[in-house]
């Protein structure tokens, strides 16, 4: 689009559309081929839509700056594109405000934006990260049939192999900046020369979980029973107003995992919470190896606080920026086990070593680390404390394919060497597979199901039916072919 | 400037030594004499110690006690929150200056007198933007992850969230003393703030003021300095 961020130029090269050259053009000139010829959708609707103003003024804004249409005509327009990208109620939906349509929606809706001064091009940046596997469905529909309708272009940015199989008819892989290979898709899938291009298609293969870990004598860790928890004021029957976590019961054995699955705002991270006391639970019981655990993290003992360890999914909030990584890893050394000096500082070595990190990065500050290495000094943290038991809240949905697999290569090593135990909390399938001995699906705050890896092809609950079959294969047909039951997808699909 | 002035006034700060008042801009006279014909130069330098001294120990105060209060309130949250906040609130609603002169006048003036009123009429503000930074860090998971830890109040405050608030602090202790300087000349403006025979520079205005028709040098070369 001939745009770059502040502090980055564009030193050489072209980029024609339409036979224009957007980089030598005035950016009086692109702003006219901007939303015209070339569209942009962007990874986050929620932030490019302007919450004080109703979404159709939004969405028409393009064709009153280039005079394109009648207001009215422009009005139309959009309906049309509306009912195209199978957004319900058309007519009206464009009266509402941002915040009163759901993600998926709002995705859909800056599609429309880009789509309606007819775009040749379109750019789509990330656009189904942020949403479900169930929501993500149907917005790619959406983006398919009205790009093939109207003849119209698309480059589709995403780290995300199974989702760009699905709508590219080819595929271009860059690393650090270069091109590692194009190809048409399924030469890229099936025929990778590049080995940057088999590592990633390596990554997004589920793997087994291999053979599993023997425990001699299966001994339950935690056992939760009854467990609600939620947000406001404490009602009649002793429940808060908002319910976020309903009654759910599970237990963990030592040294095997546990995954937890479901959409987002299913409750899975306010489970995490309560479980480790953040948000104390408003009825239930949290017994942690034979012993009671009090609800709130303040009434725990400070022994029970080292033997349960969170990691969340964002290392870049979860490690202070104002403190090297020497200081982040020497706290949980120094608070639980008063280690000082020459004795905590090998220990620090220690630690980064078993992350696999180089001992150099002890005085670095978290900002100078990459994703992935941030990730693991937030597991050297937690690991620090000596715990039995680890609840990864999203740990890797922040990471690319390639460094995520990493990282559970990593904790499952870790778990062989110190015998640990996990709960994984996640919205991928795969990762929860990858690793994980029981998994408990979760949707609208319950448990609905809980499954072995081995029976995951066959869950018998409907909403862990659809959420499985939701996830994108790598399969380029998948999309075209995949018959979801309607009725299911009405219950239990925000659509 | 204020720190070395002792060694660089050209005349002793007390004594009379031209022979007319409001005498003109000379050699000897930088800046003139005064009412009493003192010279001008070392009253202003001089006079900055006081007006620095003064608003420096207040800023200190004043920032100290509301980035304290402020982190605490955003940590501990709950009802010692919204007390504090209330209460702050309620302070700041009075005007300075007025609250200023009304405990002068009711105390007396004294320079410890001056450097507490000061900093209790600007703890109000410091304590809000304190507490407007803290509850922002407050809610990120290193925090979260501390608490879980078992970390006390004052680890959380003074080693997660001070850290990481110390710029934006900083910067508004010197927005702060800008602030206490202007009202501390006001106040000896007044005549409330620093007494004869010592003058900062709110009272070196009040002191030439007479003078301000027939000799504008020493009686505006405070101005220079101190808009009061």
């Amino acid at each position: 689009m001939g745009y770059t961020r502040s502090g980055c130029s564009i030193s050489g090269g072209t980029v024609r559309i339409a036979g224009k050259d957007m980089v030598t053009l005035s950016e009086r000139e692109r702003a006219g081929i901007r939303g015209t010829e070339v569209a942009y959708v962007p990874q986050s609707a929620a932030a490019a839509f302007n919450p004080a103003q109703r979404i159709i003024d939004q969405v028409v804004e393009v064709t009153r700056i280039h005079r394109l249409m009648p207001a009215e005509e422009a009005r139309q327009k959009a309906v049309g594109l509306f009912r195209a990208l199978s957004l319900p109620n058309p007519e009206t939906i464009g009266g509402r405000y941002p915040h009163q349509v759901s993600g998926g929606q709002l995705q859909r809706l800056s599609a429309a934006m880009a789509l309606i001064g007819d775009p040749k091009l379109v750019i789509f940046d990330e656009p189904t990260t942020a949403l479900d596997v169930t929501t993500q469905i149907e917005v790619l529909r959406a983006f398919k049939s009205v790009m093939k309708a109207g003849g119209i272009s698309g480059v589709y940015v995403s780290h995300d192999l199974a989702v760009v199989a699905q709508i590219a008819d080819r595929i271009v892989v860059l690393r650090n900046g270069e091109v590692q290979e194009v190809g048409a898709t399924a030469d890229i899938l099936t025929r990778a020369r590049h080995p940057y291009t088999r590592e990633l298609l390596a990554a997004f293969e589920p793997k087994a979980r291999g053979e599993e870990t023997m425990v001699e004598e299966r001994k339950v860790l935690l056992e939760i029973k009854g467990l609600s928890a939620g947000y406001g004021p404490i009602q009649a029957d002793g429940l808060p107003l908002v319910r976020a976590v309903q009654d759910v019961s599970l237990t963990v054995e030592k040294g095997r995992n546990l995954g937890i699955i479901g959409e987002s705002g299913c409750g899975k991270s306010t489970l995490a919470r309560a479980i480790a006391g953040i948000l104390p639970a408003s009825s239930g019981t949290i017994f942690f190896d034979k012993s009671e655990l009090e609800g709130s993290v303040r009434q725990r003992s400070r022994d029970q606080l080292r033997e349960m360890q969170i990691v969340f999914q964002y290392a870049d909030t979860a490690l202070n920026p104002a403190k090297s990584i020497e200081e982040i890893l020497g706290r949980p050394l120094m608070f639980y086990h008063g280690m000082k000096g020459k004795q905590r500082d090998s220990r620090i070595d220690q630690l980064l070593d078993m992350v696999h990190l180089p001992k150099a990065l002890r005085h670095r500050r978290p900002q100078e680390l990459s994703g992935g290495q941030k990730q693991r000094v937030n597991f050297a943290r937690a690991l620090a404390a000596e715990p039995k038991l680890i609840i990864c809240d999203e740990v890797t949905s922040a990471l690319d394919t390639v460094v995520a697999a990493a990282v559970i290569e990593l904790l499952k090593e870790l778990q062989r060497e110190l015998s640990l135990s996990y709960i994984f909390i996640s919205h991928d399938l795969s990762v929860v597979e990858a690793i994980c001995d029981e998994i408990v699906v979760m949707y609208g705050g319950r448990k609905v199901e809980e499954i072995t890896p081995a029976a995951l092809k066959a869950p018998q609950h409907p909403y862990s039916k659809l959420l499985f079959s939701s996830v994108p294969k790598l399969d380029p047909s998948w999309l075209d072919t995949l018959e979801l039951d309607p009725e299911l997808v009405t219950t239990y699909g925000h659509r | 400037m204020a720190l070395i002035a002792p060694h660089i006034i050209p005349h002793p700060v007390g004594e009379i030594v031209d022979e007319d008042y409001f005498g003109a801009i000379s050699s000897r006279f930088w800046l003139g004499s005064d009412y009493l014909g003192r010279d001008m130069l070392s009253r202003v330098l001089m006079g900055a110690r006081y007006t620095v001294g003064i608003s420096l120990a207040a800023v200190s105060i004043a920032c100290f006690c509301g980035v304290v209060l402020g982190m605490t309130a955003a940590v501990v949250g709950g009802w010692l929150d919204a007390v504090l906040s209330r209460f702050l609130d309620a302070m700041n609603s009075i005007p300075g200056k007025l609250s200023g002169l009304v405990v002068v006048a009711a105390v007396g003036s004294s320079i410890s007198v001056l450097i507490v009123t000061l900093a209790v009429i600007y703890t109000p503000g410091a304590y809000r933007f304190a507490r407007a930074l803290a509850v922002n860090i407050n809610t990120m998971d290193y925090i979260t992850v501390a608490r879980t830890r078992g970390e006390g109040i004052f680890y959380i405050i003074r080693s997660e969230i001070l850290p990481n608030i110390t710029g934006p602090v900083l910067a508004d202790l010197g927005l702060r003393f800008v602030f206490i300087v202007l009202l501390l000349s006001g106040l000896s403006f007044l005549g409330l703030g620093v007494q004869p025979p010592y003058a900062d520079w709110g009272a070196l205005v009040h002191e030439n003021v007479g003078g301000c028709r027939s000799a504008p040098p020493p009686s505006s070369s405070p101005r220079w300095r101190s808009p009061a």
